[in-house]
C-alpha cells in the first residue's frame, strides 16, 4: 500500500490527498479487470439475472453467518453462495422450467430466508445494510488485498478455462461434440461467480457489484467484433466508469456506487448508438 | 454395448458396421434391430420422418447415448487405433450479437492459448488452412452469428475436418441452407470425400440431392425399412408408405 500511496503523492490531484480516495481508486483498478472479464462471460452465457440473484444470496449467507455467531461471516456467505449456485445448477439440469423462472424462485427464497434469519427474535435488519449498500469509499487495505487475490485467481482460471467456457456459452451442443463436459463447465463458472460475488460484496456493495458484472460486458457487446475486443472494451469500460464515477462522486458529493453505475449506463447508451457500425 | 474394430465381414472396405443396434430412452424404444454397413469413402444418407431416430442413431455411433448391439469401426492401416470421428451437429445457430469471430471459434476448439488474447500467427495460419478446405478463407474475421446457414455449415465442416477424421458425421447439414447453398455444400462434401478418402454419414430431409451425391441411402423409422442405392430406396414401397407418396420423388 505504501508504494501505491507514493504513486498517488506524485499525481497532482486534490482528491488523491485523501487515503479513502486512494484506497477506492486502487480498488477500482483491481475491480475493473476482475469484473470486466467476468462480465463478458455472464452476458454471453445469459447469466445477468443469475449474478444479481447471487448477490442477494451472498447477503443471506452473511446474515446466517452473523446469526450463528461465526467470527468471519464472509466465509459462511461463500459457503452458502456455493451451495446456492450448485443447487441451482442441479435443479436447472433436471427441470423443464426456464432459467429465469428458476432464478426467480431461488432468489426470492434466498432473500426471504436472509430476512427471516436476520429478524428472528425481533432482531434489527439495519445492521446488514452495509452489505447491501456497501461503499467503495470505505474499502480497507485488507479488503483491497482480498480483491487482488481474487483477481489473480480469476486470471489464472481464465487463462486455463476461458476457451471451454466460451464454447459452452455460445453453443453447448458444439462444445459437447468437441468433448467438453458442458454441465461441469457451467457449474464451474457458476461457482466461480458465486465465490467472487460473495468475497467482493462487503467491500464494494451490491449496487456496484451488479452493475460491474453486467454493464461492461453488455456495453462491449454492442461494439466488439471478436473476443479480444470484447474483453478489452469490457475491462476498459469498467475502468473508465470506475474512475469517472469516483471523480464525480468526490466533486459533486454523490454516492460513489451510484455514480459508477450511472457512468456505466451512459457508456451502454453511447455504445448502443454505435452498435450498427460493427461488421 | 460393444465397440470394437474388425477386419472381417465386408472386408477392408467396410469402415463402420452396425449390427442389432437398439437404443432405449426410459421406457421408449427409439431404435431397434438396426443393421448398417458404411464402406470406406462412401457417402451414406440416412432418411426418415421426424422422430424416426436418425439423430439418435448418430449419437449412438458417436458414443453419446447408451445402446445395445454392435458398433464396429475399421480403417485401413489403423485397425488398432480408435477411429477419429468428425461431427457437425444439427441446427447450429449462434446468437447474432455474440462478439465471437470464426477465428475465435477455431481458437476455442483447437488452441490452448486463451482466445481472448487474440490468435498467434501460427494459429491464424492453421485456421486459414482449415477454412481453405471449405473455400471459406474470407470468413475468418466474420462473427459467427452473422454467417448465413450455408457459410456456418462450411465453417463447422472445416472444424470437424481438423484433425482429419476417419469418418465424418453430419446431422441435417442441409437444414437452414438455401438451394444454391445446398449444391455448394454437397459439391464440397463430395470433393472432400474424394480428396481425403473419407466416409461420410449424414442425415437429411432433402431427397433432391440423394441421387447425385449419395452412394447409399438408408430409410429409418425406428428400424431400417430399406437400404440400397438412392434409386432403389426412393422407389421402394417402404419409402412410398413412409412419405405417403406413390413411387419415388
Amino acid at each position: 500500500m505504501d508504494i501505491w500511496y507514493l504513486i498517488c503523492d506524485l499525481i497532482p490531484l486534490e482528491m488523491l490527498r485523501w487515503d479513502f480516495m486512494r484506497n477506492a481508486l486502487l480498488a477500482i483498478l483491481l475491480m475493473a479487470p476482475l469484473f470486466g472479464i467476468l462480465s463478458t462471460m455472464i452476458v454471453t452465457g445469459k447469466m445477468s439475472f443469475f449474478s444479481d440473484a447471487l448477490g442477494h444470496s451472498a447477503f443471506t449467507g452473511i446474515a446466517i453467518g452473523c446469526i450463528c455467531g461465526v467470527a468471519a461471516p464472509t466465509w459462511v456467505a461463500v459457503l452458502f453462495s456455493l451451495v446456492f449456485a450448485l443447487l441451482f445448477s442441479f435443479v436447472r439440469s433436471r427441470s423443464d422450467q426456464t432459467a429465469d423462472t428458476l432464478i426467480g424462485v431461488f432468489s426470492s427464497t434466498a432473500v426471504a430466508l436472509g430476512i427471516f434469519m436476520a429478524t428472528l427474535g425481533g432482531g434489527s435488519f439495519t445492521k446488514y445494510n452495509k452489505y447491501l449498500i456497501g461503499d467503495i469509499l470505505s474499502v480497507t487495505p485488507a479488503e483491497i488485498g482480498m480483491l487482488a487475490l481474487v483477481l489473480l485467481g480469476v486470471l489464472a482460471f481464465w487463462s486455463i478455462y476461458s476457451n471451454r467456457l466460451t464454447l459452452t456459452a455460445i453453443h453447448p451442443q458444439l462444445a459437447s461434440s468437441r468433448g467438453i463436459p458442458v454441465g461441469v463447465s457451467q457449474t464451474i463458472f457458476t461457482a466461480t461467480i458465486a465465490v467472487v460475488v460473495t468475497l467482493s460484496i462487503s467491500s464494494v456493495g451490491l449496487l456496484i457489484l451488479n452493475s460491474l458484472l453486467v454493464l461492461p460486458g453488455a456495453a462491449a457487446r454492442n461494439v466488439a467484433r471478436n473476443l479480444k475486443q470484447y474483453h478489452l472494451f469490457s475491462v476498459g469500460f469498467a475502468l473508465l466508469s470506475g474512475i469517472s464515477g469516483l471523480v464525480v462522486s468526490y466533486y459533486w458529493g454523490t454516492s460513489a456506487g451510484a455514480s459508477i453505475s450511472l457512468s456505466l449506463a451512459i457508456l451502454f447508451a453511447s455504445t448502443f448508438c454505435f452498435r450498427k457500425r460493427r461488421a | 454395448m460393444k465397440l470394437f474394430f474388425h477386419g472381417g465381414g465386408c472386408g477392408d472396405s467396410c469402415c463402420l458396421r452396425v449390427q442389432d443396434l437398439s437404443v432405449k430412452i426410459g421406457n421408449d424404444t427409439i431404435l431397434h434391430d438396426v443393421d448398417l454397413h458404411v464402406h470406406c469413402s462412401q457417402l451414406v444418407a440416412l432418411i426418415g420422418p421426424n422422430g424416426a431416430g436418425k439423430s439418435t442413431f448418430l449419437k449412438a455411433v458417436l458414443g453419446h447415448v447408451d445402446h445395445d448391439g454392435v458398433i464396429a469401426f475399421s480403417s485401413p492401416g489403423q485397425r488398432d487405433r480408435r477411429p477419429r470421428i468428425g461431427y457437425v451437429p444439427q441446427s447450429p445457430t449462434f446468437d447474432p450479437g455474440d462478439p465471437v469471430s470464426v477465428a475465435d471459434l477455431f481458437a476455442c476448439c483447437m488452441s490452448r492459448r486463451p482466445a481472448f488474447l487474440g490468435l498467434s500467427k501460427s494459429m491464424r495460419k492453421t485456421v486459414l488452412e482449415c477454412l481453405e478446405r471449405v473455400h471459406g478463407e474470407d470468413l475468418i474475421d466474420k462473427r459467427v452469428g452473422t454467417l448465413s446457414g450455408g457459410e456456418l455449415q462450411r465453417v463447422l465442416l472445416a472444424l470437424a475436418l481438423e484433425p482429419l477424421p476417419n469418418i465424418l458425421i453430419l446431422d441435417e447439414p442441409l437444414s437452414g441452407v438455401d438451394v444454391e447453398g445446398m449444391s455448394v455444400l454437397m459439391d464440397m462434401l463430395d470433393e472432400i470425400r474424394k480428396t481425403y478418402d473419407l466416409s461420410i454419414l449424414m442425415t437429411t430431409h432433402d431427397f433432391s440431392m440423394l441421387e447425385r451425391y449419395a452412394d447409399q441411402v438408408v430409410l429409418i423409422d425406428h428400424t431400417v425399412l430399406a437400404q440400397g442405392t438412392p434409386q432403389e430406396v426412393l422407389t421402394s414401397e417402404p419409402f412410398a408408405r413412409t412419405f405417403h407418396r406413390k413411387g419415388g420423388m
